[in-house]
């Protein structure tokens, strides 16, 4: 377990120094990308930069303070927005956990489900429809599909708001606030859930078949069990593993996977973020944002492995 | 090589799936030909619908056809596809087949190196080389190519690890060969069908990829590609759906019929069945 | 059509008649079984036996009704048992046939068993699933079981995992379940073939016991006329679906009435006493102190294991000898043929071939060195470069070694010809030949360098019987007219009986007998070599 904890801690120091390097690997003045195109005009805050970045020094020494700066979660500061890039992507960060965690239960309940119901019937209508439609909505862009949601929705059945966290200037509290989300929620966590729904479709389906040809199964049958015991306790326990091992896989990436999803609903989270970071130039938000969405990827794999540990007994977490 | 044709045929989908890229194949190189030289031209007037007379999917917001637009849009999407497929395989098989062979602290290390590339969240990490190098179609080739290269990798080094035991690899050591026949007579070639297969699906995956960064206006600005028509009318859509419908459709169309190519040859590399069913 | 007598009393247990199984249209014929009529009476053991493709295990999968519908399903005929006809009979029915009445238990130990599932539940389900009893109950029952069955400290037992059992172990688990509620039959598909010889003997004499208890009708599918020896009352012989003899034990035994039977009879290896002594001629390779251990490096999730594959082995072969290896599985012995090619790099120890220590060779030298010691592989499936042509794997070797590829190719196709193939199938492709042929293209292959050394890893192990025959004549053919030194690594001490002048007995990695053929066969020195011996299946069939 230490030794996994190390291992993750090494990853993220890579990544900063990964960071460090790309950042320097804008063309031009450092500065001026650091800066962001809002700050380039202030002749004053660039100086100011240089200073706090030692952006004359030497390259180590620069990688130095830059190393110090993160050590103390400080990763720079944003002109545009007017504050440290910690606390805007704190700011911007629930949002983002909202939809997604919403996206993946959805993603991983349905996307189950549906694997299992179509190996369950394997050659028959229902399987194919379920594979079909699996592959329909994997080859399927998310951008266009989530326009298209969009227009079908939101502008020609105006059944769900289009963009957006919140009806603007409605400013609900409490419970109705809460409902008010929730309905915002829905599009585009369907959008972004239905491309995951399709790959659990299709892993848990091509897991259930291959552990039913497994010898045990006969054997469990061989007992007299009942079908469901035999499905249920043989078959998915041990055809979830590898659903298990890919969704925690999945779940770290999912929430550096959000740009294109936020920026069509106008969800304001860090997705958004990332992308509002690029056209403003600014590369420290931008690289903010990148080490913070990779060191969430490692918490999530340590996570993963925990939870694989305890749910497969061949594995025995060595401390 | 007439039985591999044989087994693939069986797909149906996947023989639909041939067809369909084919076509796209075709569409893409004749697209100068059918269309006129540049689909940036102002060939009508703006907002036309489709079925309008002489442009069956209408015009966008500046009067440019939407047909041509696709079919130069197919071309991007094709050449961007395939390049960044073959770059990533090559990475891919470079460092999964120098891990699986040598195992050890060789293959301690290179994975070690493609887990911190795997731990990258990718979409993001394209977005910022891209921004970096700025967008043409050479960074955006490279950075869809760098983001890529992991799941290969992983695949032949698994398949590299597994062959390197199966009993005639090792048959080819007693009888004297040398490493490097090994590597390219024995293993290589039973391992290039999964590696086949995945590179298919790697051509879809970057024409996704591609659309998506095009979509944000990350892509080269000079090429008409089908994200870069989707994001343009983005905020048009009450009005115009059709610039939005169609190059989406051809999206879709195009990495759905790669997977149904993916998938056919899947099954049609498959070992022949050595085993008989055990009565 | 064959006539089965059974015996006299009308207590049949299970009635098969004419019964027809159809195959999915792809397979080579259109039924697994034909017109299959056998009977089963109470606490008596009926043993069907038959080769790979013969129907047997289909048919014990018939009968409880466990066929893999609907591509394989019955078709004609009837299956009676306790007098009910079940053929037709509906799934709730029968689930309360499964496990209550009849029992299967399953070839495979390592996946007949839920690997994620404790052992105490996988028998407790057996009851709950058909008895009303309270769970404390269940759970005396389930330690009592595992008791019958002979496994140790079955209170800690029930709550482990299968991965941590032995083979045997998983086996003996899998016969508590089945026989959990005392069931009238049990069905047992080859229980005994994936397990090492010593173990094989133990759950043999185990279901034996069971049975005379619980007077129960016993199915028993093997393809080994050894172990029919040790358990059948009667026998049914199966050959490409249909049942071409059926009698008592002694009735096929000594007076085998189909072809078929007597092949599979003859096949079966015995002891021959022509051992040649090969004292006088020159020692070919010799080993001394030869040691490998593993280790694998504990990670974050195991621990680290050290293996001694390998301890210390000293052993020489002679020109002209054939030295059997003889291990169970563990005992190192394919280790150590590895080392003795430099597939595996030992880690101490000398190996002397051609006046050289060939452990410190550089690998040109070595390479230089290979043609004169070669290699006959286990499994004839995975030997063979699927995607290379016969003829060119056969020739890679001298091509490798700077023979032109004209003159490869063409000895080549003699040499498809000493191993008993039309050297036209030199354009054809592994997977369109049996594994009996695939093992000859094999040997053909490791004689194409012309060695004087040819280590055999198990060459017959993966074949079916009357193959398996034939391979061994042939190389035993091979080896007089090349007067090669033949190394052979086997787990079964019937076919070493056949083959080899020398025995070299190993266990654990080391040597613990060594002598002449008749010497260690009439008169062992180590106890482990005397638990071998006993162990064998039909030990009166060898030593006639």
């Amino acid at each position: 377990m230490l030794i996994r904890l190390l291992q993750g801690i090494g990853i993220i120091l890579a990544i900063v120094v990964l960071n460090f390097f790309l950042l320097r690997a804008v063309p031009g003045d450092p500065a001026l990308a650091m800066a962001g195109e809002a700050g380039a005009a202030d002749a004053e805050y660039l100086q100011q930069m240089r200073e706090d970045w030692g952006l004359d020094r030497p390259i180590l020494e620069q990688l130095a303070i830059y190393l110090e700066g993160v050590v103390t979660l400080d990763f720079g500061y944003s002109y545009r927005f007017g504050a440290p890039v910690l606390e805007i992507i704190m700011e911007r960060l629930p949002s983002t956990l909202l939809l997604t965690t919403a996206a993946f239960f959805f993603a991983l309940i349905v996307g189950v489900l549906l694997g299992t119901i179509a190996a369950l019937k394997v050659g028959s209508w229902i399987d194919t429809i379920v594979t079909v439609v699996a592959l329909a909505f994997y080859a399927a862009p998310i951008f266009w599909f989530g326009l298209m949601s969009i227009l079908l929705f939101a502008v020609v059945l105006d059944w769900l708001p289009p963009v957006g966290y919140q009806t603007i200037g409605a400013e609900y509290t409490g419970f109705r606030h809460f409902l008010d989300v929730a309905h915002h929620l829905i599009l585009p966590t369907l959008t972004l859930g239905l491309f995951y729904t399709a790959i659990y479709a299709r892993l848990a389906r091509a897991s259930i078949l291959e552990v039913m040809r497994m010898e045990f199964i006969t054997a469990a049958r061989a007992k007299g069990l009942r079908e469901h015991r035999v499905v249920i306790v043989h078959i998915l326990r041990n055809a979830i593993l590898p659903v298990i091992s890919m969704a925690g896989f999945q779940a770290g990436h999912l929430v550096g996977g959000t740009v294109i999803i936020e920026t069509i609903f106008a969800w304001p989270g860090i997705g958004r973020l990332a992308f509002e970071a690029v056209l403003g130039r600014d590369y420290t938000l931008l690289l903010g944002v990148f080490l913070l969405t990779s060191a969430m990827v490692v918490v999530f794999n340590l996570i993963t492995d925990l939870i694989y540990a305890q749910v497969d007994p061949r594995i025995e977490v060595h401390s | 090589m007439k039985e591999f044709w044989e087994r693939y045929k069986r797909n149906k989908g996947a023989v639909i799936g041939l067809y369909v890229v084919v076509f796209v194949v075709l569409v893409a190189i004749l697209a100068p030909i059918l269309f006129s030289a540049s689909p940036w031209e102002l060939a009508g007037r703006p907002f036309l619908p489709p079925m309008s007379p002489k442009f069956l999917l209408g015009t966008d917001m500046l009067g440019r056809d939407i047909l041509a637009g696709l079919a130069h849009g197919a071309r991007v999407s094709l050449i961007v596809g395939i390049a960044s497929a073959l770059a990533s395989t090559t990475i891919g098989i470079l460092v999964g087949g120098i891990a699986g062979y040598y195992g050890g602290r060789i293959d301690d290390a290179l994975m070690r190196f493609t887990e911190l590339f795997q731990t990258i969240p990718s979409f993001i990490l394209a977005i910022v080389l891209v921004a970096i190098l700025n967008p043409t179609i050479y960074s955006v080739v490279l950075a869809i190519a760098i983001i890529s290269w992991p799941p290969i990798a992983r695949l032949v080094r698994g398949e590299f690890l597994s062959l390197r035991e199966r009993e005639f690899v090792m048959a080819s050591i007693v009888i004297g060969q040398s490493d490097m026949r090994i590597i390219f007579t024995q293993i290589l070639p039973n391992a290039m069908g999964p590696i086949i297969v995945m590179a298919s699906l790697m051509v879809a995956g970057a024409i996704l990829l591609e659309g998506s960064l095009s979509f944000l206006g990350f892509g080269d600005p000079e090429m008409m590609s089908w994200g870069f028509m989707i994001g343009s009318s983005r905020n048009l859509i009450r009005v115009a759906w059709w610039m939005s419908l169609f190059p989406g459709l051809a999206i879709f169309v195009t990495v759905l019929a790669l997977n149904l190519v993916g998938e056919g040859l899947t099954d049609a590399l498959n070992p022949r069945l050595a085993r008989e069913v055990k009565a | 059509m064959v006539q089965d007598e059974g015996l006299a009393e009308p207590d049949k247990l299970l009635d098969i008649r004419a019964l027809t199984v159809a195959l999915p249209p792809e397979a080579d014929r259109p039924h697994a079984v034909e017109d299959i009529t056998l009977t089963l009476n109470r606490g008596e053991v009926l043993c069907i036996v038959g080769e790979s493709g013969s129907g047997k295990s289909i048919t014990a999968h018939a009968v409880m009704g466990l066929l893999p519908e609907p591509h394989v399903r019955i078709v004609g005929g009837e299956i009676g048992f306790e007098g009910q006809a079940i053929t037709t009979l509906k799934p709730a029915a029968w689930r309360d046939l499964r496990g209550r009445r009849m029992g299967m238990i399953f070839q495979e130990p390592m996946t007949a068993l839920n690997p994620v599932m404790r052992i105490g539940s996988q028998i407790d389900e057996v009851l709950s699933a058909h008895i009303k009893i309270s769970s404390s109950e269940r759970q005396k029952r389930v330690v009592e079981l595992l008791d019958s069955v002979g496994l140790p400290d079955p209170a800690q037992l029930v709550d482990t995992y299968p991965f941590r059992l032995s083979g045997g172990q998983r086996q003996r688990v899998m016969i508590a379940a089945a026989l959990a509620l005392e069931p009238a039959l049990l069905i047992a598909d080859e229980p005994t073939t994936a397990l090492d010889v010593t173990t094989q003997m133990q759950i043999l004499h185990l279901i034996k016991d069971l049975q005379k208890k619980m007077d129960m009708g016993v199915l028993f599918i093997t393809h080994d006329f050894g172990v029919v020896t040790e358990i059948a009352d009667r026998v049914a012989v199966m050959q490409e679906g249909r049942i071409v003899e059926i009698g008592t034990l002694q009735q096929v035994l000594n007076d085998p009435q189909h072809d078929y039977t007597k092949r599979l009879i003859a096949a079966v290896p015995k002891l021959r006493e022509e051992a040649r002594s090969h004292e006088n001629e020159k020692v070919v390779l010799s080993t001394r102190g030869v040691c490998k251990t593993f280790s694998q490096a504990g990670g974050i999730i195991t621990q680290r294991r050290v293996v001694n594959a390998v301890k210390n082995v000293d052993l020489s072969i002679r020109a002209g000898e054939t030295l059997g290896l003889v291990g169970e599985s563990g005992s190192g012995k394919s280790t150590f043929a590895r080392c003795l090619v430099r597939l595996v790099d030992p880690d101490s120890g000398e190996i002397w071939f051609a006046n050289q220590n060939i452990v410190q060779l550089s690998a040109r030298s070595l390479r230089r060195l290979r043609p004169r010691i070669q290699m006959i592989f286990q499994d004839p499936y995975a030997s063979l470069n699927p995607r290379r042509k016969v003829g060119r794997i056969i020739a890679e070797g001298p091509i490798a070694q700077g023979t032109s590829r004209r003159t490869a190719m063409e000895n080549g196709r003699e040499l498809l010809l000493l191993v008993g193939l039309d050297p036209a199938v030199a354009d054809r492709y592994p997977h369109e030949f049996s594994g009996g042929q695939r093992q000859r293209i094999g040997i053909a292959r490791a004689l194409a360098l012309k060695p004087e050394v040819l280590i055999a890893d198990e060459p017959v192990s993966a074949l079916d019987v009357s193959v398996q025959a034939q391979i061994l004549e042939l190389l035993a053919d091979l080896k007089e007219r090349l007067n090669l030194a033949l190394i052979f690594i086997t787990h079964d001490l019937r076919v070493a009986a056949q083959v080899c002048d020398s025995i070299a007995v190993m266990r654990l990695g080391e040597i613990v007998e060594m002598g002449l053929k008749a010497d260690v066969f009439r008169r062992p020195k180590h106890e482990y070599t005397r638990a071998l011996l006993d162990a064998i299946p039909g030990k009166k069939l060898l030593l006639e």
